[in-house]
């Protein structure tokens, strides 16, 4: 992920290649085998955060199994038009992404920084409309625990559910099933909260790059940044392509 | 080092895959069918499949994140130590997550 200008080695010292670029790193043999390595690294790197969301999404399967109708229930609450759009965001982000590395691939400087502007306008979207729901929770008081005053986690909705509910065909939830709804809020605000704290550091990252790339950075084929951040992005990605079926669309249908 | 590096590229000019550039058609494809894909989930959680709701949206969402390994993240046009490191990540997860489940899935089930 170094996107330090690398130490040129002198080209007497390495005499094999005339067009030596400056960013090759002294102990590589060539530019091929310094890209394979931090691709690989990169990857290894998102395998091991593939695990630690891996974590979170057996814990959400065997919950689920458990307490299946509390959970229906609590998904039922999520708004999946919001859902809906925000996965059509993240897609639109990626692709986005996916053609600002094409565009550092053959050097076109106007277009990587339009494709970073778009990837952070989508970006910031996402963000933003996940700060909508997260509002909705705070208002139904469907955050789990007692962290706002007067806002106490409540499942009182699923134990006797409002008209409007009863005609969507909700059925009222025993007391004790509706209790657990509240491990069902903590696994969603565990998980899009986890994946929205990814979603900003790549924000973070994606404005230094943003900075760099509008002053011409990126233009001398090394763009070791520009793609291994394009992988970051795309896992964050997949993860809410997991989260969404998983938290929005467990049974719409009943 | 000079003698180094013409060893190093007389018996292995294979292992670094050439840099392949993915064209915007490509990606714009993939995006398309992504769409088309989220389209598929979101009417599918509406019908009534029983046991077959779950498996249905799973199977969807795994078919997008294959796309996106595949095409976005350039895994189909990369080398074979890369091909290796994302499938040996793959089996690992499934292992770990497979075990787990099992584990719960078989002790005293329905007892909680």
């Amino acid at each position: 992920m170094s996107d330090s200008p690398a130490i040129a080695a002198d080209a007497g010292h390495h005499g094999h290649d005339a067009a030596h670029p400056p960013y090759l790193r002294h102990h590589f043999i060539s530019m091929e085998q310094q890209t394979e390595t931090t691709t690989f690294g990169m990857w290894l790197f998102l395998l091991t955060e593939i695990m630690f969301f891996g974590g979170l999404f057996t814990a959400y399967l065997i919950y689920r199994n458990w307490y299946y109708p509390a959970f229906v229930a609590a998904s039922h609450t999520l708004d999946i038009f919001l859902g809906s759009l925000n996965t059509l965001v993240l897609i639109s982000s990626s692709f986005t992404m996916a053609m600002g590395v094409w565009c550092a691939e053959t050097k076109r400087s106007k277009g990587l920084v339009w494709s970073l502007i778009a990837t952070l306008v989508l970006g910031l979207g996402f963000l933003g409309i996940k700060a909508d729901e997260y509002h909705e929770k705070y208002v139904k008081d469907h955050i789990p625990g007692h962290l706002f005053p007067g806002h106490a986690f409540s499942p009182v909705g699923f134990v006797h559910p409002d008209q409007e509910a009863l005609k969507g065909g909700e059925k009222p939830l025993a007391p004790d099933m509706a209790a657990k709804t509240e491990v069902y809020f903590s696994l969603y605000f565990a998980m899009t909260g986890m994946h929205a704290l990814h979603m900003i550091i790549g924000i973070a990252l994606l404005c230094g790059m943003l900075w760099k790339a509008s002053r011409g950075g990126y233009m001398d084929g090394h763009i070791a940044f520009v793609e291994n951040f394009g992988l970051y992005w795309h896992f964050v990605d997949i993860v809410w392509i997991f989260l969404f079926p998983l938290l929005y669309l467990i049974s719409r249908h009943s | 080092m000079s003698d180094l590096h013409a060893e190093h590229e007389g018996h292995e000019p294979e292992q670094h895959a050439e840099h392949h550039i993915v064209s915007p058609m490509v990606y714009l494809m993939i995006f398309g069918a992504l769409l088309v894909c989220t389209a598929l989930t979101i009417g599918a959680s509406y019908l009534e499949m029983g046991p077959w709701n779950p498996v249905v949206a799973i199977g969807i969402a795994c078919l997008k994140a294959t796309l996106v390994v595949l095409f976005f993240m350039h895994v189909k046009y990369s080398s074979k130590l890369m091909k290796l490191t994302v499938g040996a990540g793959l089996f690992t997860f499934l292992i770990l997550v497979g075990m787990s489940l099992s584990d719960y899935f078989t002790r005293a089930w329905g007892q909680w």
